[in-house]
């Protein structure tokens, strides 16, 4: 079968240990081996360059139905900001902030990704994400479906039913053919549906009882006790709001006691992302300041705690969330349009527009508190680079991201475009920051950290033999780097190559071949449960709108998948 | 021994009930009963099997009458007529699943075409309102589940929704809404005295096009201003009445229907409702929903926003970007224009359902019909080409009108022979793609523009 | 200041989009060179020569550039489409888009246009003799932030959604308006000498709206505050004065709820 022999590049590979060694890689029959394998392999020169394991995105909005309620209710997200068909591609690409299934994938792969894990799929929609999942190409996919405000598991924990909860868990991952447990302002978005919400971890869901403190405590439980690969994966509750942090940093501390039992090489029991939203100080937009550094301080500190940006980009953009009462929040500030699709028994979502100006002080503040994030960080294989997208910015921002990490001159040149940069200085620390990431912390950041975080780095984010083949190499050389920070967001924007699963899949930033796409999820076996049967069966019965056996994702619509299986019936 | 097969979707109407058992003959070839399902989504069933159907694709002849060609044939002379047209419009999608609607888009955008669905003359109305105001909407269960007042807007589901009240909206048990209809209230506003409301506890009857001044009066009142002694036809103390009603609800839902979106100002009407539906959220919820017509008349709008970004009126003609804007890229307003040279006609019946005008300029180019039966679309079409029927003999993914997607199955096989849309429209495709490889291979140099007349 | 001559001579068989028709497009070009512009008759691109005689070269910037379309242009769209500056001037009808997302310089049509015109506008003068259609001056589809700047008058009367979501400029319309004016607006001007049909300025934040003639059914989030003289169009007269829409929210500006205003002639 095919090989490929990727020469004389600077390999860098943190899951290895690997700091740009000048190093082949060999490609044979969709895997990485040992060069000595190869009989008669293609060539590729990466001589100057620098090669990394393909990315991987811990965090991405990019497949289902709030992604798509996205792209429909904005036609002007298309109109003049949508690029020619690129005639190396199948498929037009349509959209900016909310791309296309099309140009979602074919930019991943352009930047170099290969990995997009779907940060919130509502299950009562799982057929709906695994049509776009068909429809994104090149990239594989997983998707976690959402658990903090799923009427089952806040049956469950109230009662403190831990395996019980943990055998829906099961169910439901298999009924929708996800990944993980996706908690998003835990509590708050049942509360919506009376259009309330819990502004804090203590304050309790209307009705059930329970407090969002307890939801948190009880699906780490959950997932330490079913052994999944990736931990509990939690949007805070009070995003977005001035003196959110102390919320966060009790959020963070829930994870206290707990240390994480998996066979998949994880290392945390929770995830927290889009940071950013969750670390601000102040008690008003007046006095609204960054506290990045007293949340950095703590997650330095407990290392069974993972954590990405939600770096803001300073574009016009989309956000979505399944946090219902947020969004709705957000619509009476900016007064843009706003949909929400509250989903029974499971979950929220609000979608609307917004403009990250740097005009506005609010925005500058936030660009500076999501670098700090990175920046405060002692340990990048815990920090990584998203923007939640497409909340903070769209995902194809991120290598203007890595250049504002790694160019304190190209940070010093957004901040000159800021209107108010004297009150931004103020109420930030970034100003004080020399710190310029390096390649390696780069890799760290976007493919062997997030794998890690994921359990799925025995396939993805590294490039040692018997993983997958997807490679991706930059036009940038460590020993030489450019002066230009143009140059550095130029080579992360189009990758000079990508391999995936060892078919050469971009070439000098042109998409020029589309292989298939996975579909990646977990399927856990757990003991018989009688009761949840039954409980599932009763509330199919009398609350759905569907019927159960509809409801499980038929097999015919599931694509490509690859299967992670764990045992937890022990 | 006869099967039934259980849970099985129906493919009428947006309320896309999945509870139906359909009883099969031995044999796999009959449908010998349908429970659950309302009168019509019955007699979709039994209008499978019962009559004759086309099974193979028929082109129009010299003399007028059809002839029975190939699927081979068809599929030849479909990807010509889409390759040679300068504007072809694909139209329809009424009563298709939604990987037929992604084939479809695939061809669409091979052969530069205009692709559009039948919301272009129904519901498109609520598109345009949520481009500009957004959809503060939920899933029918949290309307089962949560809703104390109902309210239906320009919508008589009686009549085109059968069981949409009893499912989701007005009799059901929900979590907490255990004592059904006496838990909640219904409200009806409507130019009608329709079945639907007979059953309302309050009755507005709104004059004829003035709904907009009433949603307006609505928001004043509701915004603590005075309106006028009477608006739309509508005394002052009733629209405090029910502005009040809305106000002091715990979870309200708005269902409006085609009163709303055909009526003058069309997408205003939504739009405004849409306004009315924030301003209330900022007292208590409120959600709001488009009664969509056809089982999966959501579907086309769902698959190409995620093809594309636009869900309807999509001008693919350009080939390398995609171009919408109803009013321009609709298909009857392109028909009335006389700016579209070939027509397909797919799983709808543009025949009976374009205004004559629109007809007699599609018929002067060439014209397909994809359709499982015959309709007045296929008999004065160029091209018929039947398909299986979605829901009964094809199985896929529909959406729901609330966006839900359901799972259909197949209950029989199609006739002997007889091809998916999603297959027909993948072998279109693959003609295509031959077609331009050939095109590709004798295509000349361009000659120099005529007509210069340089002042040099 | 040069001028082109565009005479349609061969007209398109379905419609033709002349995007590419604009002072900036023909500035610094020959005859021939403009000839060789893109246009699209549905998927089929051609040279803009294909269908008009071209006579005359462009000036050697947009600013010095005039067109001068002749011939039936009833079924060209898009004729100067984002322009930045110079001079269009159509001598009959034209179809849709006509000035959409112009910026700057002058059109005269001296016939009817379509739909969408001057769409989007954020600067410039779009005057048109004759008729215009839906969606003069509106925003497109699902912005909202619609017409910024500039001015657009038309001697006759015009269709339904005029200044969807205007933001600012003025629009001048001799004749009457069909429904819905200025719905969602947060800004700007418009005048209309004849009637309005009806929902004038609903659901708008912001903005000013006068009426000569009649409005047929005035919608009830309305409210009249009393009378003001002022001048309008180069001519001074008495107004009826109301505030609205009062569903609609409005901001606060020095401590005062900022309304749209609606006028009526008295
Ligand atoms: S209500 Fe509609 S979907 Fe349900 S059975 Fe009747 S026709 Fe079919
Ligand atoms: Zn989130
Ligand atoms: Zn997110």
């Amino acid at each position: 079968m095919s090989e490929l022999i990727i020469k004389n590049g600077f390999v860098v590979d943190p899951l290895q240990g690997i700091k740009g060694d000048r190093m082949d890689i060999g490609v044979k029959d969709g895997k990485i081996v040992e060069t000595g394998t190869l009989s008669n392999p293609k060539t590729i020169d990466a001589a100057g360059m620098t090669v990394m394991a393909g990315g991987v995105d811990v965090h991405s909005h990019v497949v289902g139905p709030k992604v798509n309620v996205g792209r429909l209710f904005r036609p002007e997200d298309k109109l003049f900001k949508s690029p020619l068909k690129s005639p190396t591609c199948s498929r037009m690409e349509m959209g900016f902030s909310v791309p296309s299934t099309f140009k979602t994938g074919y930019d991943y792969a352009r930047m170099g990704y290969v990995f997009v894990n779907e940060a919130a799929m509502p299950p009562l929609h799982s057929p709906h994400v695994h049509e776009e999942i068909r429809d994104t190409p090149i990239i594989d996919n997983a998707a976690m479906p959402v658990f903090g405000n799923n009427w089952f598991t806040l049956e469950y924990l109230k009662n403190n039913e831990i395996e019980n909860n943990a055998a829906y868990t099961a169910w439901l991952l298999r009924a929708t053919r996800g990944f993980g447990i996706k908690v998003v302002n835990p509590g708050g978005s049942e509360a919506w549906g009376w259009g309330l919400n819990c502004v804090n971890i203590h304050d309790p869901v209307p009705y059930f009882d329970i407090t969002p403190a307890e939801i948190v405590k009880g699906l780490i439980e959950t997932n330490e006790h079913l052994g999944l690969p990736h931990s509990v994966h939690l949007h805070c509750n009070n995003l977005g709001n001035p003196g959110n942090y102390v919320d966060t940093l009790e959020s963070l501390k829930l994870a206290e006691g707990y240390a994480p039992k998996n066979d998949f090489g994880r290392k945390q029991v929770m995830h927290i992302t889009h940071l950013q939203f969750h670390s601000y100080g102040g008690d008003s937009w007046g006095n609204f300041e960054s506290k990045a550094k007293d949340v950095m301080d703590y997650v330095n500190a407990h290392d069974n705690l993972t954590v990405d940006m939600g770096q803001v980009t300073l574009d016009e953009t989309t956000t979505m969330t399944a946090d219902g009462p947020f969004e709705h929040h957000l619509c009476s500030l900016n007064h843009l349009k706003w949909a929400n699709v509250d989903v029974e028994l499971e979950t929220a979502a609000g979608v609307v527009p917004y403009i990250y100006s740097p005009k506005v002080k609010v925005c500058t503040i936030q660009w500076a508190v999501g670098l700090e994030l990175a920046l405060f960080s002692k340990d990048l294989m815990r920090t990584f680079i998203t923007t939640d997208h497409p909340n903070a910015g769209p995902f194809t921002r991120y290598p203007r991201v890595i250049t504002w990490l790694m160019s304190r001159a190209a940070r010093d040149a957004t901040m000159k475009t800021f209107k108010w940069l004297d009150k931004t200085i103020d109420a930030t620390s970034i100003d004080g920051i020399d710190r310029e990431l390096t390649l390696y912390e780069i890799a760290q950041m976007t493919r062997a950290g997030p794998a890690q975080a994921l359990g799925i780095s025995n396939t993805y984010g590294g490039l040692a033999p018997g993983m997958d083949a997807d490679i991706a190499v930059y036009a940038l050389n460590p020993e030489n780097m450019p002066s230009d920070p143009a140059m550095i967001e130029k080579a992360f924007s189009r990758c000079a190559w990508l391999v995936k699963d060892g078919v050469v899949t971009v070439r000098d930033g042109e998409v020029v071949a589309e292989p298939a796409k996975r579909t990646v999820w977990v399927d856990v076996k757990v003991p018989e449960n009688a009761q949840v049967q039954r409980d599932i069966y009763e509330h199919f019965l009398r609350h759905y709108s569907v019927k159960l056996d509809n409801y499980s994702l038929f097999e015919e619509h599931l694509h490509n998948p690859r299967v992670i299986e764990v045992d937890a019936t022990e | 021994m006869p099967k039934k097969v259980e849970n099985v979707g129906c493919p009428y109407c947006g309320v896309c009930c999945d509870d139906l058992v359909v009883t099969v003959s031995d044999d796999g070839k009959q449908i010998i009963e349908v429970e659950n399902a309302c009168a019509i989504g019955n007699q979709i069933f039994h209008h499978a099997t019962g009559g004759e159907r086309v099974k193979l694709p028929r082109l129009r002849q010299p003399d007028g009458t059809y002839k029975d060609i190939s699927y081979d044939e068809a599929v030849d002379y479909a990807a010509k007529v889409l390759y040679n047209a300068k504007k072809p419009l694909i139209y329809g999608f009424g009563s298709t699943n939604c990987e037929g609607m992604a084939a479809a888009a695939k061809v669409a955008e091979k052969a530069g075409a205009v692709l559009d669905n039948c919301a272009s003359i129904c519901h498109g109305s609520s598109f345009l309102a949520i481009f500009d105001n957004g959809y503060p909407s939920c899933t029918l269960g949290e309307t089962k589940n949560r809703a104390d007042v109902v309210l239906y807007w320009g919508a008589n589901p009686a009549h085109a929704h059968p069981r949409h009240m009893s499912r989701y909206s007005i009799f059901p048990r929900g979590f907490f809404t255990g004592k059904g209809q006496k838990s909640r209230k219904i409200i009806v506003i409507d130019p009608r005295h329709t079945d639907t409301a007979q059953v309302a506890d309050i009755y507005l009857q709104v004059r004829q096009g003035h709904d907009y001044e009433l949603f307006d009066a609505f928001r004043a009142v509701v915004r603590g201003h005075e309106i006028p002694e009477e608006v739309a036809g509508i005394k002052r103390e009733q629209i405090l009445e029910v502005a009040n009603i809305m106000k002091k609800a715990r979870f309200g839902t708005i269902f409006y229907g085609m009163g709303l979106c055909h009526s003058d100002g069309r997408n205003h009407n939504v739009d405004i409702a849409i306004s009315l539906t924030r301003d209330l959220n900022d007292y208590t919820k409120w959600t709001i929903m488009a009664m969509r017509g056809h089982y999966n008349i959501t579907g086309p709008g769902a698959v190409w926003s995620w093809q594309y970004g636009f869900p309807y009126c999509l001008d693919l003609t350009k080939k390398d970007i995609a171009h919408m804007n109803p009013g321009e890229t609709s298909s009857v307003d392109l028909a009335m224009r006389d700016e579209v040279d070939a027509f397909i006609n797919i799983g709808t019946d543009a025949g009976a359902h374009f205004p004559i005008e629109a007809v007699k300029h599609l018929r002067k180019h060439p014209w397909i019909t994809i359709d499982p039966n015959i309709c007045m679309a296929s008999e004065i079409s160029d091209l018929h080409i039947p398909v299986g029927i979605v829901g009964v003999e094809v199985p896929g993914i529909v959406y729901r009108m609330d966006n839900v997607p359901i799972q259909y199955r197949k209950v029989i096989d199609p006739p002997e022979g007889v091809i998916s849309d999603e297959e027909l429209f993948e072998r279109i495709h693959k003609r295509l793609c031959e077609l331009e490889a050939e095109g590709a291979a004798k295509a000349e140099i361009k000659a120099a523009p005529a007509g210069v007349r340089a002042e040099e | 200041m040069k001028t082109v001559i565009l005479t349609l001579t061969n007209p398109p068989e379905l419609m033709l989009e002349g995007q590419n028709i604009t002072p900036d497009n023909v500035a610094g070009k020959k005859a021939a060179e403009i000839a060789a512009l893109d246009v699209w008759e549905g998927k089929q691109k051609s040279a803009l020569g294909t269908y008009f005689a071209v006579a005359g070269d462009g000036g050697a910037t947009a600013a010095e550039t005039k067109i001068i379309l002749r011939g039936d242009c009833t079924r060209v769209k898009r004729i100067g489409q984002q322009m930045t500056a110079g001079e269009i001037v159509i001598e009959g009808n034209a179809d849709m888009y006509i000035g959409g997302w112009m910026k700057g310089g002058k059109i005269h049509v001296k016939g009817n246009v379509d739909s969408f015109c001057g769409i989007g506008m954020e600067g410039g003068e779009l005057v048109i003799d004759g008729n215009a259609g839906h969606h003069l001056g509106a925003s497109p589809r699902g912005e909202w932030r619609g017409m910024q700047g500039g001015l657009i008058r038309v001697a006759g009367s015009v269709g339904n959604d005029t200044a969807t979501f205007i933001n600012g400029g003025t629009i001048v319309i001799g004749g009457d308006a069909d429904i819905h004016v200025s719905t969602h607006g947060e800004g700007g001007t418009v005048i209309i000498k004849g009637n309005a049909k009806g929902r004038v300025g609903g659901q708008m934040v912001k903005g000013n709206i006068y009426v000569y003639g009649t409005i047929e059914n005035p919608l009830p989030g309305f409210q009249m505050v009393g009378e003001v003289e002022q001048e309008v169009d180069g001519e001074t007269a008495t107004f009826t004065h109301y505030i609205g829409d009062l569903g609609e929210r409005h901001p606060t500006a020095k401590g005062k709820t900022v309304y749209a205003n609606l006028y009526t002639r008295n």
